[in-house]
């Protein structure tokens, strides 16, 4: 399959064509900024948490597809975890984006889909840009950027 | 070389002298469309550069032996390509800086810093790239002074009326670019230098852009200051150009401090050197400035008028080929425009096409051309830029066009 078929899956357009979770929470208990200077994407991340439980996540912003659909598939996949599976999530999404193209990556499920970004360097940041916006969010840093 | 401008503009003659442009790229051949960002240089630009290391070598300005003259007349002779290139009236006005954000940083803080007072006005336009706005909002936060923008208008055209509203009694300096990196509008710089100067206001125009696409004549123009970048006038990197007229120069304190810019030196008290070089301190990019004058050499062998004419047929073609594309929308439809090609798609993000149409080959920049307030101001994120040079061709414009239907494809 050529770089651009994987990069440009079907789930990804679908995702970037109508996110899920693509709405504010309003009080959120975390939030958080992100944004990539290199192309402007910008992200705002809503997260309320219950004792330790995701109980809502949702995202605003603009951005490409790759971000957006990432963004859509982490809301997702962290919905109704704890705070500690989402922290897990993003160590291994981020090992999964980072390891060299040739190289064999843990199967995530769903967000799987993603691991394409690996043939294509400069949008490895447009993947992972909101999985530190909820790193961030969690943490209560209220800005992220990927620079 | 043959300095006489050729009789008829023949693109592949001067595509032959461009080695980069033979390449493929992901198996397509290259498609450079990212000229905005920088050019591609001609092999008589590489050929100096050569030249210089094997035969010329030495510092400048400083020996008595054999080649520290010979680089010197190289270097000093290269001041006097780019003083005829821009018709300057003596090599004493040509400064050379690192690029044009070296060269605003310059006049920001070697002109304005020491007379800016607490609520004098600095003015530009909001199509100024980012190098055209932080110098100055740098001074004006250290003086207390106040940075005041003159609007455009949805077509990315520089409202003259309010431009000239806003030159007040406070205003200390107005910077104007030339031609917008970001839209391709050509600013009516005459008319600015006009209003500033009959107030007594001096000028910088940023000629980053324009300097590549048309010929400019400084003391036609009348600005104080003209900035422009070498390595968009398809010479070397880290090469930069101020022109000056010569009374501000020589008011002006020095900006970097060291060797070469002094007359004498002591514990107690330094004098400075002459102009130009009281402004370059330190051992200069010799090789740079030296292949910048190899490439305004090339330039004008080639012919400015005739390149210009060619690249307005191509920007008129390429704005025919993508307003025929579904979805596509130009962004800077100004009615003065060369060379930038910036648009967007429906539904697709600009970041999205640049990476497709790479993998046909072709190059283009997405994002926010170090130009954010020009986004902000069209309410978009990004865009998608194609920009045109010397060496590009409708052929290249079909191969965008039909990269671009793969764009569609690809998002259904």
């Amino acid at each position: 399959m050529s770089g651009l078929n994987e990069l440009y899956q079907e789930v990804i357009l679908d995702h970037n064509k109508r996110p899920r979770n693509f709405r504010t929470i309003e009080p959120a208990s975390h939030h958080a900024e992100g944004h990539n200077p290199l192309c402007g994407d910008r992200l705002a991340l809503y997260v309320q948490v219950s004792g330790d439980t995701i109980a809502d996540v949702a995202f605003q912003g603009s951005g490409c597809a790759i971000s957006k659909a990432s963004a859509s598939l982490m809301t997702d996949a962290v919905k109704g975890q704890t705070v500690a599976v989402a922290n897990d999530l993003f160590q291994r999404f981020h090992a999964m984006v980072t390891t060299p193209p040739d190289q064999a990556v843990e199967n995530m499920g769903k967000l799987s889909v993603l691991a394409g970004v690996r043939e294509f360097p400069v949008r490895v940041k447009c993947a992972s840009l909101c999985w530190h916006t909820l790193k961030a969010a969690l943490d209560r840093k209220e800005a992220v950027s990927t620079e | 070389m043959a300095t006489e401008t050729l009789k008829a503009f023949d693109v592949q003659r001067v595509r032959a002298d461009f080695p980069i442009l033979g390449q493929q790229v992901h198996g397509r051949p290259l498609v450079y469309l990212d000229n905005a960002a920088t050019t591609q240089k001609p092999q008589i630009v590489l050929d100096a550069l050569t030249r210089y290391y094997t035969a010329q070598n030495a510092n400048v300005h400083r020996g008595v032996h054999h080649l520290s003259q010979v680089a010197t007349e190289a270097y000093d002779g290269a001041r006097t390509k780019v003083r005829c290139f821009f018709n300057a009236g003596s090599d004493r006005e040509i400064i050379f800086t690192r690029n044009a954000t070296e060269s605003i940083n310059l006049v920001a803080q070697a002109y304005a810093r020491p007379k800016l007072q607490p609520g004098d006005e600095v003015l530009i336009s909001a199509m100024e790239h980012h190098s055209n706005i932080v110098p100055w909002q740098l001074v004006c936060a250290e003086r207390g002074a106040h940075l005041r923008v003159a609007p455009m208008d949805d077509r990315g055209e520089l409202m003259l009326e309010e431009f000239e509203r806003l030159l007040g009694e406070r205003t200390r300096i107005v910077a104007v670019t030339h031609m917008s990196n970001a839209l391709g509008t050509i600013n009516p710089v005459a008319d600015i230098v006009r209003m500033a100067r009959a107030r007594n206001v001096p000028v910088l125009i940023d000629g980053s852009q324009a300097a590549y696409h048309m010929p400019v004549d400084v003391q036609a123009l009348g600005a104080d200051f003209y900035v422009a970048t070498g390595h968009k006038l398809y010479g070397p990197t880290g090469i930069g150009v101020l022109y000056g007229r010569e009374s501000r120069l020589e008011a002006m304190p020095p900006f970097l401090g060291g060797g070469d810019m002094i007359a004498s030196v002591t514990f107690e008290k330094s004098t400075w050197n002459e102009l130009p070089y009281k402004f370059e301190a330190g051992t200069p990019h010799i090789e740079g400035a030296i292949g910048l004058g190899a490439a305004v050499d090339y330039i004008q062998s080639v012919g400015l008028d005739g390149m210009a004419a060619h690249e307005q047929e191509l920007l008129a073609y390429g704005t025919q080929v993508l307003e025929a594309i579904p979805g596509v929308r130009m962004i800077g439809t100004a009615r003065r425009k060369a060379s930038i090609l910036s648009f967007v798609i429906d539904g697709i993000h600009p970041h999205d096409i640049g990476t497709i149409v790479d993998r046909e080959g072709v190059a283009i920049r997405t994002g926010h051309h170090c130009a954010q307030p020009v986004m902000d101001r069209l309410g978009i994120p990004a865009t998608a830029r194609a920009s045109l040079a010397m060496y590009n061709t409708r052929e290249e414009l079909d191969a965008l066009g039909a990269a671009l239907h793969k764009v569609i494809e690809v998002f259904g």
